[in-house]
């Protein structure tokens, strides 16, 4: 069993729990920030944590992100950094899962990436700009290491191709609640639902749902219909307020998550 | 292998070789399936190619010249020059035969908006006039730093009733443009065509920009051999992201006699760094939803690219540029900012056709190598652009304050 298996079992147990991923983009705002960030959030409650893998293009983020990758990037982050805080992560936290997020260039720039991230501690992957047709190679050897590719499906996404990329997933499928970049709209409850017990119907992966979900009250509203809600822009802006102060930065952050957490479990 | 015979690309995947592909964001795959499926149907039906040549050769003034330089020829004095005149189209540079055909297409798909990057503003004034013509509401993402430098056709895209947006983001050049407006199309997908404006992008583009832009090459095929009676030695086209490079070779990949020669920005020369030469100096990778040769970093980060036009100055190229390269079929040289300003200062002189600084690159190659080949041979090169629009940067240099 992988860690993230093992998460979605446990809150299965847990009475079906949704599951709280939350994202923030490494190095930002300061590069200091990210591991107790994340340790911050795990005390807060999140279930699952998304790295973001900072890109000079990142071509489907909304402003929040943009900025965020634009600062680490300044910070001097490489994909070798966010390989050694997912490390530094895993001495204090063997059991959370971690999923790097980002664009393909970056993967395609390391060599021997899969190893390297696995030897990190790294748990899966999402590529932003990945879809399952071009993803042969990086699925095989993720697969190999016992790590996850996880794709990312739309509302615009056709019924046979959902089902043929629930058929090239695992860990998780992320459901894009909108047609937009990540941070925007307003979600759709009813409309996130009927996809997602689509996606259910045809595949046992557990369905994740992101991009639009800015507080306790859409968490709560998409939580109660899917398997677990990713939240980022809403903590990447707030942790962009605390630059210059690591300790408040992480209260903070852990305040916000433990909310978030508290409107998918009630 | 160096055979371009019974060529065929891309794949339905839109590969070429183990180059293009689609790499996009779930939400843009319907769309681009649907884009693909439709560019299909309008291709072989005989109503819209009527109505593409229509428009061609009415409203764009097509077929433009095949024009023999021979004060230039003399000055280099070795091959016989002759340069398509595209600087001559309506708009003044073939980035327009491309929006005519996108135009019609999302009117066919009956979608009421359309979006376009550009970096010089040919392919922005293109679409927006394209668009006023067909009455489609047009936005254009331009980098801040290009509406700096090429403000003219920034005014002109606005007295066309479009809505030019800044983008401030990254570098505020071409690349960021494309980000920008790859965003907006991801938000209003079910409204919106976005007319990619060179031979990039995520499949069916490149394939469809290509196909629009292959007229130059069809027409210049058959004027040279009308002049000449035969096909050219060499054909020569800067390349950016190589829209007008592949416009003007693909009619003539399977005449493996003729060599194709690309040009790219050498900016201040490529030991500099500071250049925009992915195919002479870059690995490959993935942007803008295609695999191809890049200007990035140990790290995969895109690196910051220079060139005195805006129009190159784009770190990708067009996936088909990354086959023809490694397949040997075309060779891909660059020309730095001066000798492309020594180009453009010399076609004035002696030809008075004032270049866009964009196909200067094309021109400076055969100031720096016509020389060198027999007066029996023949060198076409693709003028793209006129340079009207160069004027304030050309001035800028000189040292004159145009009010």
């Amino acid at each position: 069993m992988s860690r993230i298996q093992d998460t979605f079992a446990r809150l299965e147990k847990a009475g079906g729990e949704t599951a709280l991923v939350t994202f923030v983009t490494a190095g930002d705002p300061g590069v200091a920030h990210t591991v107790p960030a994340m340790h911050a959030m795990v005390t807060g409650g999140a279930d699952i944590l998304e790295l973001g893998i900072p890109f000079s293009d990142p071509e489907a983020e909304g402003p929040a992100i943009q900025l965020a990758n634009e600062r680490a990037l300044a910070n001097g982050m490489t994909l070798n950094k966010v390989l050694a805080m997912v490390e530094e992560f895993r001495t204090k936290d063997s059991v959370t899962p971690v999923i790097l997020m980002g664009y393909l260039n970056s993967v395609l720039a390391m060599p021997n990436f899969a190893e390297r991230a696995k030897t990190a501690g790294v748990d899966g992957l999402i590529m932003v700009n990945l879809p399952p047709e071009e993803s042969v190679e990086l699925t095989a050897d993720l697969a190999a290491r016992n790590m996850d590719l996880i794709f990312l499906v739309s509302p615009t996404t056709t019924p046979d191709r959902a089902e043929y990329i629930l058929s090239r997933c695992s860990g998780f499928v992320y459901y894009v609640s909108l047609k937009g970049i990540t941070g925007s709209g307003n979600i759709q409850a009813d409309e996130v639902a009927e996809r997602v017990a689509a996606l259910k119907a045809v595949s046992p992966l557990p369905v994740c749902v992101g991009f639009g979900i800015k507080d306790a009250r859409t968490a709560a509203a998409v939580g109660a219909h899917a398997d677990g809600i990713v939240v980022g822009s809403a903590l990447v802006k707030l942790m962009g307020e605390y630059a210059e102060d690591v300790e408040q930065c992480c209260v903070k952050l852990q305040a916000a998550v433990k909310d978030l957490k508290q409107a998918v479990v009630d | 292998m160096k055979d371009g015979s019974n060529y065929a690309q891309p794949d339905d995947q839109g590969h070429f070789g183990i180059y293009g592909g689609r790499f996009v964001a779930e939400t843009l795959t319907h769309a681009l399936d649907n884009l693909a499926q439709l560019y299909a149907e309008a291709k072989s039906d005989p109503e819209f190619k009527r109505e593409l040549q229509a428009d061609l050769m009415h409203y764009v003034g097509r077929p433009t010249p095949l024009y023999y330089a021979e004060r230039l020829t003399a000055e280099l004095g070795g091959a016989k020059i002759y340069l398509k005149r595209e600087d001559l189209n309506h708009t003044g540079a073939h980035k327009v035969c491309n929006t005519i055909g996108q135009a019609l297409l999302a009117k066919r798909m009956g979608k009421p908006r359309v979006i376009a990057e550009t970096g010089a503003g040919q392919h922005g004034v293109a679409s927006a006039t394209v668009a006023a013509r067909l009455g489609l509401q047009c936005d254009v993402y331009m980098g801040a730093e290009d509406v700096e430098r090429q403000s003219l056709n920034v005014y002109r895209m606005k007295l066309l009733g479009a809505n030019v947006i800044p983008v401030e983001s990254g570098s505020r050049t071409l690349k960021d443009a494309m980000n920008e407006a790859m965003r907006d199309w991801v938000s209003r997908i079910d409204d919106t065509h976005y007319i990619i404006g060179t031979v990039a992008g995520p499949h069916p583009y490149p394939m469809i920009v290509r196909d629009f832009a292959a007229t130059i090459g069809q027409e210049a095929r058959a004027q040279i051999l009308e002049a000449e009676g035969r096909l050219p030695d060499t054909l020569v086209a800067c390349v950016g992201g190589g829209s007008n490079a592949l416009g003007l070779f693909y009619a003539f990949v399977d005449d493996v006699d003729v060599a194709l020669v690309g040009v790219e920005a050498g900016g201040l020369g490529l030991a500099s760094g500071a250049h925009a030469a992915p195919l002479n100096e870059g690995q490959v990778g993935v942007l803008h939803g295609n695999k191809t040769y890049l200007m990035s970093d140990a790290d995969g980060q895109i690196q910051a690219t220079h060139s005195i036009s805006a129009g190159l100055d784009y770190p990708g190229v067009g996936p088909e540029h990354a086959y023809l390269k490694d397949i040997g079929r075309a060779v891909y040289d660059s020309a730095t900012d001066e000798q492309a300003m020594q180009a453009f200062r010399l076609l004035n002189r002696c030809e008075g056709i004032l270049p866009a600084l964009e196909s200067s690159h094309a021109l400076a190659w055969a100031v720096a190598n016509a020389g060198t080949m027999s007066s029996e041979q023949i060198v076409l090169i693709n003028l793209s652009g006129r340079g009207d629009k160069d004027i304030n940067t050309v001035a800028k240099i000189d040292g004159i304050e145009l009010t």
